[in-house]
Protein backbone atom coordinates (compact mmCIF):
# COMPACT_ATOMS: atom_id res chain seq x y z
CA UNK A 1 0.00 0.00 0.00
CA UNK A 2 2.71 2.68 1.06
CA UNK A 3 5.08 1.36 -2.29
CA UNK A 4 1.38 1.82 -4.15
CA UNK A 5 1.07 5.40 -2.98
CA UNK A 6 5.10 6.34 -3.17
CA UNK A 7 4.29 4.74 -6.95
CA UNK A 8 1.62 7.50 -7.32
CA UNK A 9 3.10 10.40 -6.45
CA UNK A 10 5.80 9.51 -8.34
CA UNK A 11 3.04 9.80 -11.47
CA UNK A 12 2.25 12.72 -10.32
CA UNK A 13 5.37 14.18 -10.23
CA UNK A 14 6.10 12.52 -13.78
CA UNK A 15 2.74 14.02 -15.27
CA UNK A 16 3.59 17.37 -13.58
CA UNK A 17 6.89 17.43 -15.64
CA UNK A 18 5.60 16.04 -19.19
CA UNK A 19 3.05 18.55 -18.67
CA UNK A 20 4.89 21.12 -17.90
CA UNK A 21 7.22 21.32 -20.78
CA UNK A 22 10.30 20.41 -18.34
CA UNK A 23 10.77 17.05 -20.04
CA UNK A 24 11.63 18.56 -23.69
CA UNK A 25 15.25 20.35 -24.07
CA UNK A 26 14.23 22.43 -27.09
CA UNK A 27 11.72 24.69 -24.47
CA UNK A 28 14.18 24.28 -21.35
CA UNK A 29 16.90 25.09 -23.72
CA UNK A 30 14.75 27.96 -24.86
CA UNK A 31 13.58 29.25 -21.60
CA UNK A 32 17.88 30.62 -21.21
CA UNK A 33 17.77 31.18 -24.42
CA UNK A 34 16.91 35.37 -23.40
CA UNK A 35 18.97 36.76 -26.56
CA UNK A 36 17.24 34.07 -28.88
CA UNK A 37 14.08 32.79 -29.65
CA UNK A 38 13.52 33.00 -25.51
CA UNK A 39 10.30 31.07 -24.05
CA UNK A 40 9.45 31.88 -20.71
CA UNK A 41 7.88 28.68 -19.82
CA UNK A 42 10.31 27.63 -17.44
CA UNK A 43 9.57 30.23 -15.11
CA UNK A 44 5.49 29.06 -14.64
CA UNK A 45 6.77 25.81 -13.65
CA UNK A 46 9.47 26.99 -10.87
CA UNK A 47 6.64 29.60 -9.73
CA UNK A 48 3.62 26.94 -9.88
CA UNK A 49 6.23 24.19 -8.31
CA UNK A 50 7.17 27.03 -5.49
CA UNK A 51 3.74 28.65 -4.63
CA UNK A 52 2.58 25.10 -4.10
CA UNK A 53 5.18 23.05 -2.10
CA UNK A 54 5.71 26.88 0.15
CA UNK A 55 2.41 26.40 1.31
CA UNK A 56 2.27 22.54 1.27
CA UNK A 57 5.23 22.16 3.53
CA UNK A 58 3.92 24.89 5.97
CA UNK A 59 1.34 22.69 7.23
CA UNK A 60 2.69 19.52 6.75
CA UNK A 61 6.32 20.53 8.85
CA UNK A 62 3.95 21.33 11.54
CA UNK A 63 2.74 18.05 12.17
CA UNK A 64 4.53 15.99 14.86
CA UNK A 65 6.29 13.70 11.52
CA UNK A 66 5.03 11.86 8.36
CA UNK A 67 2.64 9.30 8.13
CA UNK A 68 4.63 6.21 7.31
CA UNK A 69 7.90 7.10 8.48
CA UNK A 70 9.06 8.18 11.73
CA UNK A 71 10.63 11.81 11.48
CA UNK A 72 10.95 14.01 8.96
CA UNK A 73 14.67 13.80 6.96
CA UNK A 74 15.45 17.25 6.47
CA UNK A 75 18.83 18.75 4.91
CA UNK A 76 19.94 20.80 8.34
CA UNK A 77 23.21 22.16 6.99
CA UNK A 78 23.16 26.18 6.29
CA UNK A 79 27.10 26.94 5.30
CA UNK A 80 27.70 27.63 2.07
CA UNK A 81 30.91 25.82 1.09
CA UNK A 82 32.92 24.85 -1.95
CA UNK A 83 31.54 21.73 -3.28
CA UNK A 84 27.83 23.65 -2.82
CA UNK A 85 28.65 26.59 -5.23
CA UNK A 86 31.04 24.74 -7.83
CA UNK A 87 29.05 21.44 -8.13
CA UNK A 88 26.39 23.92 -8.74
CA UNK A 89 27.88 25.90 -11.32
CA UNK A 90 29.38 22.43 -12.90
CA UNK A 91 25.35 21.17 -13.04
CA UNK A 92 24.35 24.74 -14.55
CA UNK A 93 26.84 24.06 -17.66
CA UNK A 94 25.74 20.46 -17.68
CA UNK A 95 22.19 21.17 -17.81
CA UNK A 96 22.95 23.92 -20.93
CA UNK A 97 25.02 21.63 -22.95
CA UNK A 98 21.93 18.86 -23.18
CA UNK A 99 19.06 20.96 -22.40
CA UNK A 100 17.70 17.96 -19.26
CA UNK A 101 18.17 18.27 -15.95
CA UNK A 102 17.68 15.13 -13.46
CA UNK A 103 14.48 15.88 -12.80
CA UNK A 104 13.53 16.21 -16.26
CA UNK A 105 15.01 13.61 -17.57
CA UNK A 106 13.83 10.85 -15.65
CA UNK A 107 9.92 10.97 -16.30
CA UNK A 108 10.96 11.54 -20.11
CA UNK A 109 12.39 8.28 -19.88
CA UNK A 110 9.13 7.17 -20.55
CA UNK A 111 8.62 8.56 -23.62
CA UNK A 112 10.86 5.40 -25.08
CA UNK A 113 13.35 8.02 -26.80
CA UNK A 114 16.78 6.85 -27.14
CA UNK A 115 18.26 10.49 -26.90
CA UNK A 116 16.60 10.63 -22.98
CA UNK A 117 18.26 6.87 -22.21
CA UNK A 118 21.78 7.80 -22.75
CA UNK A 119 21.35 11.09 -21.60
CA UNK A 120 20.44 9.23 -18.55
CA UNK A 121 23.21 6.59 -18.48
CA UNK A 122 25.50 9.21 -19.22
CA UNK A 123 23.97 10.94 -15.74
CA UNK A 124 23.90 7.64 -13.95
CA UNK A 125 27.13 7.36 -14.59
CA UNK A 126 28.49 11.49 -13.59
CA UNK A 127 26.87 10.96 -10.26
CA UNK A 128 27.91 7.19 -9.36
CA UNK A 129 31.74 8.12 -10.33
CA UNK A 130 31.49 11.74 -7.99
CA UNK A 131 29.79 9.78 -5.37
CA UNK A 132 33.12 7.35 -5.27
CA UNK A 133 34.89 10.30 -5.84
CA UNK A 134 33.68 11.91 -2.71
CA UNK A 135 33.51 8.78 -0.62
CA UNK A 136 37.53 8.50 -1.63
CA UNK A 137 38.28 12.70 -0.54
CA UNK A 138 36.54 11.58 2.88
CA UNK A 139 39.03 8.48 3.63
CA UNK A 140 41.56 10.37 2.50
CA UNK A 141 40.93 13.23 4.57
CA UNK A 142 40.45 10.57 7.67
CA UNK A 143 43.35 8.64 7.28
CA UNK A 144 45.11 12.01 7.22
CA UNK A 145 43.18 12.99 10.46
CA UNK A 146 44.31 9.77 12.30
CA UNK A 147 48.19 10.47 11.19
CA UNK B 1 17.40 24.08 -32.87
CA UNK B 2 13.70 24.46 -32.38
CA UNK B 3 11.09 27.07 -32.10
CA UNK B 4 8.60 26.20 -29.04
CA UNK B 5 5.54 28.24 -27.64
CA UNK B 6 4.97 29.51 -24.53
CA UNK B 7 2.70 27.73 -22.59
CA UNK B 8 2.10 29.68 -19.16
CA UNK B 9 -1.53 27.57 -18.39
CA UNK B 10 0.22 24.44 -19.10
CA UNK B 11 3.55 25.28 -17.54
CA UNK B 12 2.07 27.15 -14.07
CA UNK B 13 -0.38 23.58 -14.27
CA UNK B 14 2.34 21.14 -14.29
CA UNK B 15 4.61 23.22 -11.84
CA UNK B 16 1.74 22.99 -9.46
CA UNK B 17 1.65 18.62 -9.81
CA UNK B 18 5.59 19.27 -8.92
CA UNK B 19 4.46 20.87 -5.94
CA UNK B 20 1.59 18.61 -4.54
CA UNK B 21 4.02 15.42 -5.10
CA UNK B 22 6.69 16.89 -2.98
CA UNK B 23 4.69 17.94 -0.89
CA UNK B 24 2.60 14.35 -0.25
CA UNK B 25 6.28 12.87 -0.34
CA UNK B 26 7.14 15.01 2.84
CA UNK B 27 3.73 13.75 3.97
CA UNK B 28 3.93 10.49 3.44
CA UNK B 29 7.78 9.48 3.64
CA UNK B 30 9.06 12.84 5.14
CA UNK B 31 11.56 13.11 2.11
CA UNK B 32 12.86 15.71 -0.26
CA UNK B 33 11.28 15.34 -3.52
CA UNK B 34 14.68 15.46 -5.37
CA UNK B 35 15.53 13.48 -8.43
CA UNK B 36 19.24 13.34 -7.97
CA UNK B 37 19.26 11.95 -4.47
CA UNK B 38 16.79 10.11 -5.19
CA UNK B 39 18.20 8.41 -8.14
CA UNK B 40 21.76 8.18 -6.35
CA UNK B 41 20.40 6.33 -3.48
CA UNK B 42 18.21 3.58 -5.81
CA UNK B 43 21.80 2.62 -7.13
CA UNK B 44 23.46 2.73 -3.60
CA UNK B 45 20.57 2.37 -1.36
CA UNK B 46 20.85 2.33 2.71
CA UNK B 47 18.76 -1.34 3.33
CA UNK B 48 15.79 -2.97 1.27
CA UNK B 49 13.04 -0.30 2.06
CA UNK B 50 15.02 1.95 1.17
CA UNK B 51 15.54 0.87 -1.96
CA UNK B 52 12.16 -0.25 -2.09
CA UNK B 53 10.65 3.41 -1.97
CA UNK B 54 13.16 4.81 -4.63
CA UNK B 55 12.34 1.98 -7.14
CA UNK B 56 8.63 3.10 -6.77
CA UNK B 57 8.39 6.58 -7.09
CA UNK B 58 11.19 6.15 -10.26
CA UNK B 59 8.92 3.59 -11.91
CA UNK B 60 6.00 6.18 -11.17
CA UNK B 61 8.13 9.26 -13.20
CA UNK B 62 8.53 7.31 -15.87
CA UNK B 63 4.54 6.28 -15.96
CA UNK B 64 3.94 9.83 -16.48
CA UNK B 65 4.44 9.94 -19.92
CA UNK B 66 3.13 6.82 -20.69
CA UNK B 67 -0.23 8.16 -18.66
CA UNK B 68 -0.19 10.99 -20.70
CA UNK B 69 -0.66 9.10 -23.99
CA UNK B 70 -3.59 6.70 -23.14
CA UNK B 71 -5.75 10.16 -21.86
CA UNK B 72 -4.50 12.67 -24.63
CA UNK B 73 -3.62 9.52 -26.85
CA UNK B 74 -0.19 11.49 -27.40
CA UNK B 75 3.14 11.02 -26.00
CA UNK B 76 4.49 14.26 -24.76
CA UNK B 77 6.69 16.43 -26.89
CA UNK B 78 10.61 15.68 -26.61
CA UNK B 79 12.82 17.86 -28.88
CA UNK B 80 16.24 17.08 -28.66
CA UNK B 81 17.98 20.02 -30.26
CA UNK B 82 21.45 18.65 -29.40
CA UNK B 83 24.04 16.02 -30.70
CA UNK B 84 24.32 12.86 -29.01
CA UNK B 85 28.43 13.52 -27.45
CA UNK B 86 26.39 16.59 -25.89
CA UNK B 87 24.44 14.52 -24.14
CA UNK B 88 26.57 12.08 -22.99
CA UNK B 89 28.94 15.01 -22.36
CA UNK B 90 26.01 17.24 -20.68
CA UNK B 91 24.75 14.16 -18.82
CA UNK B 92 28.11 13.53 -17.13
CA UNK B 93 28.39 16.98 -15.66
CA UNK B 94 24.93 17.15 -14.77
CA UNK B 95 25.69 13.66 -12.39
CA UNK B 96 28.99 15.15 -11.00
CA UNK B 97 27.91 18.13 -10.70
CA UNK B 98 24.55 18.01 -8.82
CA UNK B 99 26.21 15.61 -6.72
CA UNK B 100 28.64 17.60 -5.23
CA UNK B 101 26.31 20.24 -5.06
CA UNK B 102 24.09 18.06 -2.97
CA UNK B 103 20.84 19.21 -5.26
CA UNK B 104 19.49 20.27 -8.87
CA UNK B 105 16.66 21.56 -10.05
CA UNK B 106 13.76 19.89 -8.23
CA UNK B 107 15.91 19.47 -4.62
CA UNK B 108 17.12 23.09 -4.38
CA UNK B 109 15.15 24.34 -6.81
CA UNK B 110 11.59 23.60 -5.69
CA UNK B 111 12.08 21.70 -1.99
CA UNK B 112 14.91 23.75 -0.94
CA UNK B 113 13.73 27.13 -1.74
CA UNK B 114 10.48 26.48 -0.40
CA UNK B 115 12.23 26.00 2.95
CA UNK B 116 13.96 29.11 2.00
CA UNK B 117 17.15 27.36 2.81
CA UNK B 118 19.80 29.53 2.18
CA UNK B 119 22.13 26.76 0.49
CA UNK B 120 19.22 25.96 -1.82
CA UNK B 121 18.81 29.64 -2.93
CA UNK B 122 22.87 30.25 -3.16
CA UNK B 123 22.99 26.77 -5.44
CA UNK B 124 19.75 27.41 -7.53
CA UNK B 125 20.90 30.97 -8.72
CA UNK B 126 24.53 29.32 -9.48
CA UNK B 127 23.50 27.05 -11.35
CA UNK B 128 20.75 29.08 -13.57
CA UNK B 129 23.34 31.71 -14.00
CA UNK B 130 25.85 29.13 -15.41
CA UNK B 131 23.10 27.31 -17.38
CA UNK B 132 22.09 30.75 -18.66
CA UNK B 133 25.98 31.59 -19.58
CA UNK B 134 26.21 28.07 -21.17
CA UNK B 135 23.14 28.33 -23.29
CA UNK B 136 24.09 31.56 -24.57
CA UNK B 137 28.20 30.82 -25.60
CA UNK B 138 27.16 27.82 -27.42
CA UNK B 139 24.25 29.62 -29.66
CA UNK B 140 25.83 32.93 -29.88
CA UNK B 141 29.01 32.59 -29.53
CA UNK B 142 30.53 29.18 -30.84
CA UNK B 143 27.53 28.72 -32.69
CA UNK B 144 25.03 31.66 -34.12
Amino acid sequence: MRLFITYLIGLVFGIGIAISGMANPAKVLNFFDVAGDWDPSLAFVMGGALIVTMIGYRFVLKRPGPMFSGAFQLPTRRDLDLPLIAGSAFFGVGWGIAGFCPGGALPALGTGRSEVLIFVAAMVAGTLGAKWAQGALKRRAQSTAEV
Amino acid sequence: MFETVFTPFQSLGGGALIGIAAVLLMATLGRVMGATGILAGFFQPADRSDWLWRAAILAGMVSGPVFILFVTGEMPTVQVPVSTAMLVIGGLIVGVGATFGSGCTSGHGVCGIARLSPRSIVATATFMIATAITVFVIRHVIGG
